[in-house]
């Protein structure tokens, strides 16, 4: 009955250690093949569990191991082909592997839309769908509650802003249209036209990074802490954790060994990222090489580099400093307690700029300062961590990326010498994207717009 | 005591815009029909101004003749001037425009309704209906006559409690000083109709002698000869210009001075007016920053010297508008022949009405036009065209036609109406339509032929033109699309004399002519010319193959919104009987009572979350139904 494939995660996020994402609809299976690595889905038995990997479809990378529970309709929950991926990575990876599945033509599911499915795709009874309707009720208003009450008020006092911006250009583009005789207002040109799709892109594109922070936020900052042995790397992970409660500790996975310590850091939540191999090692550089490390310490968010106060600058430190170019860092020079051997003019040059701590992890000294730097780093030190939920957000972006994608549609038309009341339908539609994540999709506004904006008529 | 005047399957109050053609499409159906009108002598008439067509509007005139209908080809006939706008834009957005002359307007029309079978005209004023058990079973006029009949559309324009305000003059009136029909209004809110009060407005007309044209820019019709029907072959040659002037610095002191004096301006309640149509006074008071506004000088015919200023509508007092006009470069000297003025008039809030146009209190009955608070000629004929089309089907037993969204502007027009209502005068735009790419002024009769073959609207030849006409152009689009270009001296030198640049390797021309550059006339100039295509089907496979992207993406979103359009309401459903459908959205479905979940989505004040528990609420089968 319906015709596109729904998806989302359906455990509760932040809570367990598997997390699976489902799939629902005509295009489930082949969906899933599309990303995914191991047995051939298609050719399996229906109701059968696979092992295997999602892959980033842009890099070939793998984005997460995972289980794959195939089940073909009708005999399933919703009675379509249904796909579970059993992620175990926790919540970065499981929402990687559902930004996947929705770049691959998945939609994003309503809330209560599996249930729904389930009830129209079957038969039901009046109390069935009573249940059914209460449910989509309930969804729907905690959702939106959620939603409107955690609605950043900056961003969506720039989507107004990006919608007004649009709304004009295209009143202009339809009063050229309605009325070509009225002077008072000149007619759109394709530059202008191509000046406003660029600067509402680049605003956009802006959000979606802004949006990429607000995710980092509610999962914690990949934050990886590097450095020679026993420059205290150990103990700044411990003085984190110990003196910020932590929000989770070890998930133990089955598959691999990854340890991460969820701490909040002024209201910058950090997921202190630690394989297994660091730790028994102890040198990133003297384990993996340095290639290798340089692609873990570019998937990080946030780098606390440790150096010795008490020992010169080794061609190790200078190695590492190499590595980390261009990325987020702080330096924290540590063993204050001990004589000062390290040439700190050198370690400020090489440093770029990035902020240097001193401390004392064995006296408990500086850790505040420390602190203070992470904050400031990626915050200017003021954060408010509690603003946007994973659900609205990842609603959020996708329509944010909908919307720009939609633009550059636009920006297509234009390049192909389009006249501009075709371009001016994919702007339309990308005004109507906007409108969706503030939930403001009246199209009258249109026409309200026109008329304030010029003065028609005969 | 009323005299029995006699049977007809179909009764049309009224005989407008919307009036005359449902007429016609009523008894071209084959339904015997009655047209009622309060003068004979004004059949068709153009109470504001002189011209027909124009961006949406035009395009609704393509429709209705694709339907069979007759405004088409009556401006075709009876026009002085005929302009295709917006031909420097895209394919969805030209439209053709004419100025009108509008006594032989009058002529034409009333030859047709005269002349056609099936159709009676008649001089009388309707005061009352003849309801019984809520179906409606003929009409009342004041001289007596009780005419029976299987359905009845009232098309009464401006006519109902109207009232013309000028200054603090104002009387109870039609347009142009008619008479105006009272009781019918009263009658209608008895039966328990919402009516609500509209306001629109009209310029003064000045003699053509006592103006100074070489102080304003000519404003000349196209030298191509074009038409609105697809079957008109004869076409006007000599035209009439228009002339351009503005209003100034003096005109604006002249209007802020007295705008006290205006009667929608002087404090009292008043009805609605469209905000696309403001009068000058609203223009001076919303814009009071604009130096001047554009003033149109149209001619209302050939046989007469009354020329309508387009610009200039208002409801100051005459001397006023004296002075006001006097203001204007060009008019120092101008005789007002007829001064503006405003006009108030009663409205059936349309969200009364079922997608087919009949009132959902009362079976049977129709309504159509300005009645239902739209404002023009078009979109009155498109509803009239539509209440005909559906009151003769009724009578006739078969299935009630409602175009969607995606299929004409009437459509769009109707779902607008019935689905939103209005809170002033609606009238059509561009931007009304969500697939206006596919609502062209150049495929009316691919949306609607069909349609309109199944009514029996068109006769059978034309309808075979038309299979003829698509057939041809489908083949020209295989033919292209096996077609192989290769790059050649000549045919480098057509893509450069284009502004193209060369061919470096083999192409189709299907592809070729998706150039930004290349229009199929340029095309031909490189492949063998197919001899039986005509200019029009030429533009056609142009347009289908240039646009093909756009336009798939707009049948994809089509699709879409059919999916929901195919899931029915029952007519009788019982909202209350629905738990979870938020209270706010309950009663506007009450109110609406949309016959499809589309429909339904369309409502304001409907939110997704309601929509799929009306889905669900739907699919369990189980539907409560209010009791009758």
């Amino acid at each position: 009955m319906e015709t596109d494939t729904i998806t989302a995660i359906s455990t509760p996020i932040g809570e367990g250690a598997i997390a699976i994402v489902r799939l629902s609809g005509p295009e489930a299976i082949s969906i899933t093949e599309q990303i995914y690595k191991g047995k051939s889905l298609r050719e399996a038995d229906s109701h059968t569990i696979h092992y295997g990997k999602i892959l980033d479809p842009q890099t070939q990378e793998v984005a997460e191991e995972v289980m794959v529970t195939l089940m073909r309709g009708p005999k399933t929950f919703t009675r379509e082909d249904v796909v579970e991926i059993n992620c175990h990575g926790g919540m970065v990876s499981v929402n990687r592997v559902l930004e996947i599945i929705l770049s691959k033509g998945a939609r994003l599911a309503e809330p209560g839309e599996f249930t729904k499915r389930a009830f129209l795709n079957g038969r039901i009874d009046l109390s069935q769908a009573e249940a059914v309707m209460d449910l989509i009720r309930a969804k729907t208003d905690k959702a939106m509650s959620v939603a409107l009450k955690q609605m950043d008020g900056r961003l969506s006092g720039l989507i107004q802003t990006l919608r007004q911006n649009l709304l004009e250009t295209v009143a202009h583009v339809e009063v050229n249209i309605d009325y070509p005789e009225y002077d008072d207002v000149e007619e759109m040109s394709k530059e202008v036209m191509r000046e406003k799709t660029k600067e509402v892109h680049r605003e956009i594109e802006n959000l979606l990074e802004v949006a990429k922070q607000g995710k980092i936020l509610r999962e914690g900052l990949a934050t990886a802490i590097i450095g020679r042995p026993n420059v205290g790397k150990s103990s700044l992970m411990n003085a984190l954790v110990q003196e910020n409660k932590a929000i989770v500790t070890e998930i133990p996975g089955t598959t691999r060994d990854i340890i991460e310590e969820y701490v909040n850091v002024r209201g910058v939540p950090l997921r202190l990222v630690d394989t297994a191999g660091i730790r028994e090692t102890e040198d990133i550089v003297e384990k993996i090489g340095v290639e290798r490390s340089r692609k873990v310490l570019k998937e990080s968010d946030l780098i606390l580099f440790v150096l010795n106060h008490n020992e010169e600058l080794s061609e190790e430190d200078e190695k590492l400093f190499e590595a980390i170019q261009g990325l987020e860092y702080i330096v924290i020079i540590n063993k204050t307690d001990l004589e000062q051997k390290l040439d700190l003019e050198k370690v400020s040059e090489l440093s770029e700029g990035n902020p240097i701590v001193t401390t004392s992890l064995l006296e408990e000294a500086g850790i505040d300062k420390l602190e203070q730097a992470i904050a400031e780093t990626f915050f200017s030190g003021e954060i408010d961590t509690g603003d946007l939920t994973y659900v609205s957000n990842i609603r959020h972006i996708q329509l944010l990326k909908q919307a720009k994608e939609a633009l550059e549609e636009s920006m297509q038309g234009l390049d192909m010498e389009m006249p501009l009341d075709i371009v001016q339908i994919d702007v339309t539609r990308t005004w109507e994207f906007l409108g969706e994540i503030i939930g403001d999709t009246a199209s009258d506004s249109l026409i309200d717009q026109l008329f304030s904006q010029f003065c028609l008529g005969k | 005591m009323t005299y029995d005047a006699g049977h007809y399957d179909v009764i049309v109050i009224g005989a407008g815009h919307a009036g005359v053609e449902a007429g016609l499409a009523s008894a071209r159906m084959g339904a015997k029909t009655l047209m009622l009108t309060l003068n004979l002598d004004m059949i068709a008439f153009m109470p504001c101004n002189p011209s027909i067509g124009g961006p949406a509007k035009g395009i609704v005139v393509r429709e209705i003749d694709a339907l069979g209908g007759a405004m088409a080809k009556v401006i075709d006939k009876t026009h002085i001037q005929m302009r295709m706008l917006n031909t420097g834009k895209g394919p969805a957005v030209q439209a053709l425009r004419a100025q009108a002359d509008k006594p032989l307007y009058i002529k034409e029309m009333k030859n047709i309704i005269e002349n056609e079978e099936n159709l009676t005209i008649r001089q009388g004023m309707v005061n009352e209906l003849i309801v019984e058990d809520g179906v409606c079973k003929g009409v009342i006029t004041e001289s007596k006559a009780a005419y029976s009949a299987e359905t009845v559309i009232i098309t009464t324009g401006t006519f109902m409690r109207g009232k013309v305000l000028m200054g603090d003059l104002e009387y109870e009136s039609g347009p142009n000083n008619q008479r105006v029909s009272v009781k019918l209004s009263e009658h209608l809110e008895d039966l328990g109709f919402e009516l609500t009060r509209f306001k629109t407005g009209t310029p003064p007309r000045v003699n053509s002698h006592t103006i100074d044209y070489s102080k304003t820019e000519i404003q000349p019709g196209d030298e191509k000869p074009q038409s609105f029907s697809y079957e008109t072959t004869e076409y006007i040659t000599d035209q009439i210009p228009c002339w351009l002037t503005y209003t100034n610095e003096f005109t604006h002191e002249i209007i802020n001075e007295n705008l006290s004096l205006s009667a929608m301006y002087s404090g009292m309640k008043r009805g609605t007016g469209p905000r696309y149509c403001p009068s000058i006074e609203d223009k001076i008071v919303r814009f009071n920053d604009k130096p001047r506004h554009q003033i149109f000088l149209e001619p209302e015919g050939r046989d007469t010297e009354e020329v309508y200023v387009q610009g200039l509508s208002t409801s100051l007092p005459e001397s006023i508008q004296h002075d006001m006009v006097r203001s204007v470069e060009g008019l120092e000297n101008a005789e007002i022949m007829r001064a503006g003025y405003a006009i108030e008039y009663d409205a059936v809030v349309p969200t009364q009405l079922w997608p087919t146009l009949e009132t959902k209190r009362i079976a049977g009955l129709y309504t159509a036009g300005q009645i239902n608070g739209t404002s023009g000629y078009e979109e009155a004929a498109a509803q009239g065209i539509m209440a005909g089309i559906n009151a003769a089907a009724k009578v006739l037993g078969k299935d009630p036609v409602i175009l969607d969204r995606s299929q004409a502007y009437i459509g769009v027009l109707i779902d607008d109406l019935v689905t939103k209502g209005t809170n002033e005068p609606y009238r059509l735009l561009t931007s009304r339509a969500e697939y206006r790419l596919l609502l062209r002024h150049d495929n009316a009769d691919l949306r609607l032929s069909e349609t309109a073959n199944e009514l029996g609207l068109i006769t059978d030849a034309r309808y075979q033109t038309f299979v003829e006409k698509k057939r041809l152009v489908e083949e020209e689009k295989k033919r292209l699309n096996k077609l192989i270009i290769k790059p050649s001296e000549a045919i480098n030198q057509v893509m450069e004399e284009a502004g193209a640049t060369p061919l470096k390797e083999a192409v189709k021309a299907y592809d070729l002519l998706k150039r930004p550059e290349l229009s199929y006339e340029i095309l031909e100039n490189m492949i063998e010319p197919n001899p039986d295509l005509s200019n029009e089907m030429k533009e056609q496979v142009g347009i289908q193959i240039k646009y093909e992207g756009y336009i798939k993406k707009a049948y994809e979103q089509v699709s879409r919104m059919l999916k929901m359009e195919d899931k029915k309401i029952p007519d009788d459903i019982d909202y209350d009987a629905i738990g979870g459908i938020a209270t706010e959205a309950k009663e506007k479905l009450k109110k609406v009572r949309p016959l499809s979940v589309g429909q339904a989505s369309r409502i304001s004040g409907v939110n997704p979350a309601d929509v799929s528990i009306l889905l669900v609420y739907i699919e369990q089968g189980n539907i409560a139904r209010v009791a009758n």
